[in-house]
């Protein structure tokens, strides 16, 4: 590929999804793109290049947008988290949500779903005290590929295996031969929409708890203010943000502070003042998810 | 160091799950059925053990049962590695006294995610 079509691709995912490739990344653009222009009958990136410029060529785009994007994910990634979830985050809101009983999750990089259905498994454990709750978890992705193995919920002997603790898969999975699903009351506390993080979240409301984790690493820092700009103004001001172990908020925006001795764990910075915080009347009302 | 009993009628299997232990800092003991795991707990008790389920002599089921009958028996964390992949061959593991269960074929990640979900990690 030449160094003119290898700066158009790095410059059409960045406009398309954000993603940051560096001046060595050509392999990685070779080996992710030439199976998705083989598969629309183009023999080469070159070619792949010219038809992309051609207007009203969206499904090639997005296929390329799709290929590009990093979908690894195992349950309880990092294990910490889903601990902070259950020790810290539920508790406290279900002592400061008691009168609507009602609290919003997304995940704001649900890949093809084992990070979400994490939060489903930690919910379903804890289920004696959600009687008469509504917890709703919004799982996102930019890849419909992997949004739709999501909703399936079925997963390899390989995929189950890594982090899901045995009693766990015993009781929230059944098996058909070499593969797992996730039982159907589990995926029904989930709901899935395609979502790219560059487009607005107006139309999300207002979410309690926000997971964002391995995703803001392929960012430039303009898009990481941005995305975290724009996710602390979706949030509760007592809320939650949650990165991935290799993240921080640290020098990117004031609108989060890390929450003591909780690693990985962040709150809008407007919780320190302990004043009233705005309550985004604006989309209090908006449509829910 | 903490130790880790291999017990695998397998000599290929034994020196696969040697080499990924090793290096999560086990010292690695060995046996090829459990006749000779049950001998090796009743002279020391190791920290863990990783237990295969179809072998000659005694399986690791039965092993299981009369490790947990031994004095000191309840304190090895014990992880089934087996081709029974099948729910109910899991459940009976499970209730026998096995902390977890690794289906075969396994690699790296899957034995350190296990050792790690049974706290020897």
């Amino acid at each position: 590929m030449s160094p003119a079509e290898y700066d158009y691709l790095r410059q059409f995912l960045k406009s398309r999804s954000g993603l940051v490739l560096s001046n060595e990344k050509q392999y990685l653009i070779e080996s992710r793109l030439l199976p998705v222009a083989r598969k629309a009958g183009l023999q080469s990136i070159a070619a792949l290049v010219a038809k992309l410029k051609e207007p009203r060529e969206t499904a090639l785009a997005e296929a390329v947008v799709e290929a590009m994007t990093t979908n690894e994910s195992f349950f309880y990634r990092d294990k910490t988290p889903f601990e902070h979830f259950t020790q810290m985050m539920m508790p406290e809101l279900l002592k400061a949500r008691a009168s609507q009983k009602k609290i919003r999750i997304w995940c704001a990089a649900a890949s093809t779903g084992q990070e979400p259905y994490t939060l489903a498994m930690c919910l379903k454990e804890m289920e004696s005290k959600l009687a008469g709750w509504r917890i709703e978890i919004l799982g996102t992705d930019i890849s419909n590929e992997v949004l739709d193995r999501a909703k399936a919920g079925t997963y390899t002997q390989f995929e189950v295996q890594r982090g899901l603790p045995i009693q766990l898969l015993l009781k929230y999975f059944t098996q058909q031969g070499e593969s797992w699903t996730i039982s159907p009351q589990l995926r029904s506390m989930v709901q899935w929409k395609k979502f790219n993080l560059l487009d607005s979240f107006a139309s999300f409301g207002q979410f309690d708890i926000v997971f964002c984790r391995n995703v803001l690493i392929y960012f430039d820092q303009a898009t990481k203010v941005d995305i975290l700009g724009r996710i602390a103004k979706t949030m509760a001001p007592d809320g939650y943000l949650v990165l991935g172990a290799a993240e921080t908020v640290v020098g990117l925006t004031d609108a989060f502070k890390p929450a003591p001795d909780r690693r990985g764990l962040y709150v809008p910075a407007t919780a320190a003042t302990a004043q009233p915080a705005p309550r985004f009347s604006a989309l209090a009302g908006a449509a829910r998810v | 160091m903490k130790t880790c009993l291999v017990v695998d009628d397998s000599s290929v299997i034994r020196k696969v799950a040697r080499r990924i232990l090793e290096d999560l800092s086990f010292t690695i003991l060995e046996a090829e059925d459990g006749q000779q795991a049950l001998e090796k707990c009743q002279e020391t008790m190791p920290d863990a053990i990783l237990l295969d389920w179809n072998m000659p002599v005694m399986d690791g089921l039965e092993f299981l049962a009369q490790l947990r009958k031994l004095d000191g028996g309840d304190t090895p964390k014990v992880v089934f590695c087996t081709t029974e992949n099948d729910v109910g061959h899991i459940a009976r593991a499970i209730r026998a006294g096995a902390n977890e269960y690794i289906m075969k074929p396994f690699d790296r990640e899957i034995v350190e995610a296990k050792f790690q979900e049974v706290g020897l990690l």
